[in-house]
C-alpha cells in the first residue's frame, strides 16, 4: 500500500511521543482500541490553569496511519481550548493526512482518543 | 577486504517466489527464438527439437521427485495442478464416496478448491493442527471414513514452513484405499522427496519457487496403482489428455533446468541456508518477546515466521521497507484480518498480527541477514518505544486481564 508523505513524515518523526503521569491532576488521559483490532492508542493531555491544553503525548500500536494520525492530533491540540479539542473531527485528520477508505478508522481512533482524554480530565475536575 | 555492497531492498521472500537463476533463463532463451517449434508438431524438424526439450524436462523434473516421467503432466503452476488433481479425483471417483479430508493450515488454492467441491455435492473434514503447526496423525486416522476418496496434505506450509508427515499419511491413506494428494510448491530443492517409497498419488509442484520461470508447474499422477482423472481443460488431448494445451516449451524447458540444478545443489544449498537462518534467528532472538511460530526442528531451514509481541506488523513492515519480507496479516484489508495459518495454531490476535515471514534462499548472503537482524533490532526497539502496550508490559500489567473498548 502507499502512503502518502505525511503519514510517512509523523511516521518516521513521530511528534510528542512518551507519557505523563497519569494521577497528575492536570493531566488527561484517553486509551482507546483494543489489540485484537490491531490498534491501541494512548493520548494524553496537559491541561493550564487556563484551561488551555498547554503540552500532549501519545503512544500508538497500530499501523502507519494510526500513528500518524495520533502524532498529528498532538499537534493540533495544544494551544486549543479542551471544548476545542473535544470539536476535532475525523474528517479532518483524514483529510489532512489523505488516508485512504481502508485507513479511516485510524482517524477515527485518533477522534476518539482526544474525546476520552478531554473527559479523563473533565471528570478529574468535576 | 571490503564488503560487498548491499543492494535494496534486501529479499527474503523466497516463498513468495524466487528470481530465475541465470543459467535457467540461459536454458530457456533458445526455444523462444530459434527453436520455436510446436513439440506436438510431428511433421518437422522444428516439432522434434521442441518435443526433445519437452521430455529432456520431465525427465529432469522426475530425476528430483524419483519418478518416472511418463507420470508428470505439464501445468500451468502448482494452483492448476491442485485444481487439476483435487477435481480431476473428485469427480473421476464420487461413485466410490463424497468425502474429504484436508488441512485447515492448506495453501488457499487447496481450500479454495475445497470450497468449490463443496459447492458441488462433496463433503470436506478441515482439521487442525497442533501449536507446532503439524498434523497429529491420530486426528487425522479418526478423520478417515468409508466414504472418503481422498486426502489433501500439504508437505511444507508457506508461512511457517513446517514438514508435515508425508512418509506416515501416505501409509495410512494406502491402507484405507484413500487416494493422497500433496502439495510440494514449497518442497522442491528443500526437501528429499522420493516418490519411489512415498505412498502419494497425486503431487503438484511449481516452478517459480525453485529458480524456474512462473508460469509452469507439474502434475504427477501415478501408474501404479494407477490414478485416474477426470481433465479439467479439454481440447487438443495433450498430455495423455490430462491437460490439452500446447506446451509452453520455453518454460518448461526451464523448470526442467531449475529442478536439475535442485537435484545437484540441494544439499549443499540447504546446509549453506540453514547456517544462514540460524544466524537470523540468533540475531533476532537478543530481542525480548520474540516467538518463532510454527516447530523449528521439522521445517524447512529457509523459513523463519517470528512474531514480535507489542508491535503492530503493518507497521513494522513499513520501518523495515529495506527489506522485503512478508507480513503473517493481510495488511491491506480493511479488516485487519491476522493469518489464518498463525490463528490455526492457536496464537493470540495479538502474536498473529505482529507476524514477519523471513524466507532465505540461493542468493542470501551473511552481510543481507546481518544487516537485516541489526536493522530489525533497531526498528522493533523504536517501534517498541511508541507502544502503549510495551508500556503497559514492563509496568507488568497482564494485557489479557485489561478490558479493551473494541471498535
Amino acid at each position: 500500500m502507499a502512503y502518502s508523505e505525511k503519514v510517512i513524515d509523523h511516521y518516521e518523526n513521530p511528534r510528542n511521543v512518551g507519557s505523563f503521569d497519569k494521577g497528575d491532576e492536570s493531566v488527561g488521559t484517553g486509551m482507546v482500541g483494543a489489540p485484537a483490532c490491531g490498534d491501541v492508542m494512548k493520548l494524553q493531555i496537559k491541561v493550564g490553569k487556563d484551561g488551555i491544553i498547554e503540552d500532549a503525548r501519545f503512544k500508538t500500536y497500530g499501523c502507519g496511519s494510526a500513528i500518524a494520525s495520533s502524532s498529528l492530533v498532538t499537534e493540533w491540540v495544544k494551544g486549543k481550548k479542551l471544548d476545542e479539542a473535544a470539536g476535532i473531527k475525523n474528517t479532518q485528520i483524514a483529510a489532512e493526512l489523505s488516508l485512504p477508505p481502508v485507513k479511516i478508522h485510524c482517524s477515527i481512533l485518533a477522534e476518539d482518543a482526544i474525546k476520552a482524554a478531554v473527559e479523563d480530565y473533565k471528570k478529574k475536575h468535576q | 577486504m571490503t564488503k560487498p555492497a548491499l543492494s535494496f531492498p534486501i529479499y527474503l521472500d523466497y516463498s513468495a517466489t524466487t528470481p530465475v537463476d541465470p543459467r535457467v533463463a540461459q536454458k530457456m532463451i533458445p526455444y523462444l527464438t530459434e527453436h520455436y517449434g510446436n513439440p506436438a508438431s510431428r511433421s518437422h524438424a522444428l516439432g522434434w527439437k521442441a518435443e526433445e526439450a519437452v521430455e529432456e524436462a520431465r525427465e529432469n523434473v522426475a530425476a528430483l521427485v524419483r519418478c518416472d516421467a511418463r507420470e508428470l503432466v505439464w501445468t500451468s503452476g502448482a494452483t492448476e495442478s491442485i485444481n487439476l488433481a483435487l477435481k480431476g479425483a473428485a469427480e473421476f471417483y464420487k461413485s466410490k464416496g463424497k468425502h474429504l479430508v484436508t488441512v485447515k493450515t492448506e495453501h488457499k488454492a487447496t481450500l479454495d478448491t475445497m470450497r468449490e467441491l463443496e459447492r458441488r455435492g462433496f463433503e470436506v473434514t478441515y482439521l487442525d493442527v497442533g501449536a507446532d503447526g503439524l498434523l497429529d496423525l491420530n486426528q487425522l486416522e479418526g478423520a478417515l471414513r468409508k466414504d472418503t476418496i481422498l486426502a489433501s496434505v500439504m508437505f511444507v506450509n508457506n508461512e511457517i514452513g513446517v514438514i508435515q508427515d508425508i512418509a506416515a499419511i501416505g501409509e495410512m491413506c494406502r491402507q484405507k484405499g484413500i487416494l493422497f494428494h500433496v502439495d510440494s510448491a514449497q518442497a522442491t530443492g528443500k526437501c528429499d522427496i522420493d516418490l519411489q517409497s512415498l505412498k502419494v498419488d497425486l503431487m503438484s509442484f511449481s516452478a517459480h519457487k525453485t529458480y524456474g520461470p512462473k508460469g509452469v508447474g507439474a502434475l504427477f499422477v501415478r501408474r501404479k496403482p494407477r490414478v485416474r482423472l477426470e481433465a479439467q481443460m479439454h481440447g487438443g488431448g495433450h498430455e495423455r489428455g490430462f491437460r490439452s494445451g500446447t506446451l509452453a516449451t520455453h518454460q518448461i524447458a526451464g523448470m526442467g533446468e531449475a529442478f536439475r540444478l535442485a537435484k545437484l545443489e540441494m544439499a549443499a544449498e540447504c546446509h549453506r541456508i540453514r547456517a544462514l537462518r540460524d544466524n537470523l534467528l540468533a540475531g533476532i532472538r537478543q530481542m525480548e518477546e520474540v516467538f518463532v511460530n510454527g516447530d523449528l526442528v521439522r521445517r524447512v531451514p529457509h523459513n523463519l515466521n517470528v512474531s514480535f509481541n507489542f508491535v503492530e506488523g503493518e507497521s513494522l513492515i513499513m520501518a523495515v521497507k529495506d527489506i522485503a519480507v512478508s507480513s503473517g496479516s493481510a495488511c491491506t484489508s480493511a479488516s485487519l484480518e491476522p493469518s489464518y495459518v498463525l490463528r490455526a495454531l492457536g496464537r493470540s490476535d495479538e502474536l498473529a498480527h505482529s507476524s514477519i515471514r523471513f524466507t532465505l534462499g540461493r542468493f542470501t548472503t551473511q552481510e543481507e541477514i546481518d544487516y537485516t537482524a541489526d536493522h530489525l533490532r533497531a526498528k522493533v526497539a523504536k517501534l517498541r518505544d511508541l507502544s502503549p502496550l510495551w508500556e503497559m508490559h514492563k509496568d507488568g500489567i497482564d494485557l489479557s486481564t485489561v478490558q479493551w473498548a473494541a471498535h
